[in-house]
């Protein structure tokens, strides 16, 4: 059975007010988030249509995710195991997106306890490196897990001590819609990512110890409610970020 | 990892007492139980590479086990357990998992620290 739906015909009610980001047209993408697999939910789509078009894509990624409590459905990764099997899977999902990737090597759930500016110093030497266009992080005190928020917050540091050219820099923000849109208004930027949704849920999928039992669940349609259809809709129609230059918040 | 044999972890356990060893032990409701229906807050805690020592050490229960380490002055518990395994390591990894998969609690002992 095909857990990919046909996507939408039209996506405007999806995309109102926002402005529509073309992937293809960046000099160079940059993701930084904590976990294996963020990438792929927040903006595999994003990644995928970049390096299509020839555009360098890495993803920076905090930690192994090494303390993740997803072992597999059945299980088949232990605590020990976990690092090396979330390493591997991220490999694939990378390789699925056309992306390479590093890896800070950070502790699972630990982010938030590292020196800010250190961490903050440390993407911002891959950033000068890499000078990408555009960098895409967690939206700092709006992503649900302490180490998406502290990642978030480590980058729009780094962002914000370059000192040449600054990329544009796109926030993910987790948690219920209507609460973040209540908080935040409506995302700033949408990419609308139709052509590259089979890429984007075959790098979820790579993500085997984390999505196996996501995708059980959507292969059982008739347990599903309206509300997890949409949102699995909507997450292989549309990727949308707000825009963190210039946001005031929580600093060094 | 497969399901607790009691003889055998009991046997793993007695061959690891009056040693020092690295402890790792865990329990976790996973980080999203607030976007759940419930909106309950998560609730974690774990200790890595703690040295402890000890003199005795049970397994038991009828499944899920728990396990008890008397310390030369303190104890090690934990509820819950329903896998185990040693590893290529020589580490004894005990393991809850509820019935999808996912861990709910872990009790590891090594000779060397666990990787940081
Ligand atoms: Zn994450």
């Amino acid at each position: 059975m095909s857990i990919l739906p046909p996507p939408p015909e039209r996506i405007d009610h999806l995309v109102e007010g926002m402005t529509l980001l073309d992937p293809s047209a960046e000099d160079g993408l940059l993701v930084v988030l904590p976990h294996p697999d963020d990438e792929s939910f927040s903006s595999g789509g994003t990644m995928a249509l970049a390096s299509d078009a020839g555009v360098p894509v890495t993803y920076l990624c905090g930690t192994y995710g090494d303390m993740g409590r997803r072992m597999g459905s059945p299980f088949f990764a232990t605590r020990e195991s976990m690092r090396d099997v979330r390493e591997r899977e991220l490999a694939e999902a990378c390789e699925i997106l056309g992306a390479r990737y590093e890896l800070l090597g950070m502790r699972d759930r630990m982010v938030e306890f590292e020196d800010r500016r250190e961490v903050a110093g440390r993407v911002r030497e891959v950033i000068e490196r890499l000078a990408p266009s555009t960098v895409i992080t967690f939206y700092p005190g709006h992503a649900v897990h302490p180490d998406h928020d502290a990642m978030g917050l480590a980058t729009k540091l780094a962002v914000e001590g370059l000192t040449k050219r600054k990329p544009q820099l796109l926030g993910v923000a987790v948690g219920d819609r209507q609460q973040l849109r209540a908080l935040l208004g409506p995302p700033h930027v949408a990419v609308d990512i139709r052509s590259v949704r089979q890429r984007k849920l075959d790098a979820l999928r790579a993500h085997r110890s984390q999505t196996e039992m996501m995708f059980l669940r959507w292969a059982k349609q008739l347990e599903e409610d309206e509300q997890t259809k949409a949102f699995r809709q909507e997450m292989l129609t549309v990727e949308r970020f707000y825009r963190l230059n210039g946001v005031v918040g929580p600093s060094g | 990892m497969g399901p607790i044999d009691l003889a055998q972890v009991q046997a793993e356990l007695d061959a690891r007492h009056d040693r020092d060893l690295y402890l790792h032990l865990e329990t976790t409701t996973g980080s999203y139980t607030a976007l759940g229906p419930e909106k309950l807050p998560p609730v974690i805690a774990f200790v890595r590479n703690a040295t402890v020592r000890f003199d005795r050490a049970m397994v038991t229960g009828e499944g899920p086990y728990r396990v008890g380490l008397k310390l030369h002055g303190g104890w090690v518990y934990a509820q819950g357990l329903t896998d185990y395994t040693v590893n290529e390591r020589g580490e004894l990894l005990l393991a809850g998992h509820d019935a999808e998969g996912n861990l709910r609690v872990a009790l590891q002992l090594s000779e060397r620290p666990f990787r940081e």
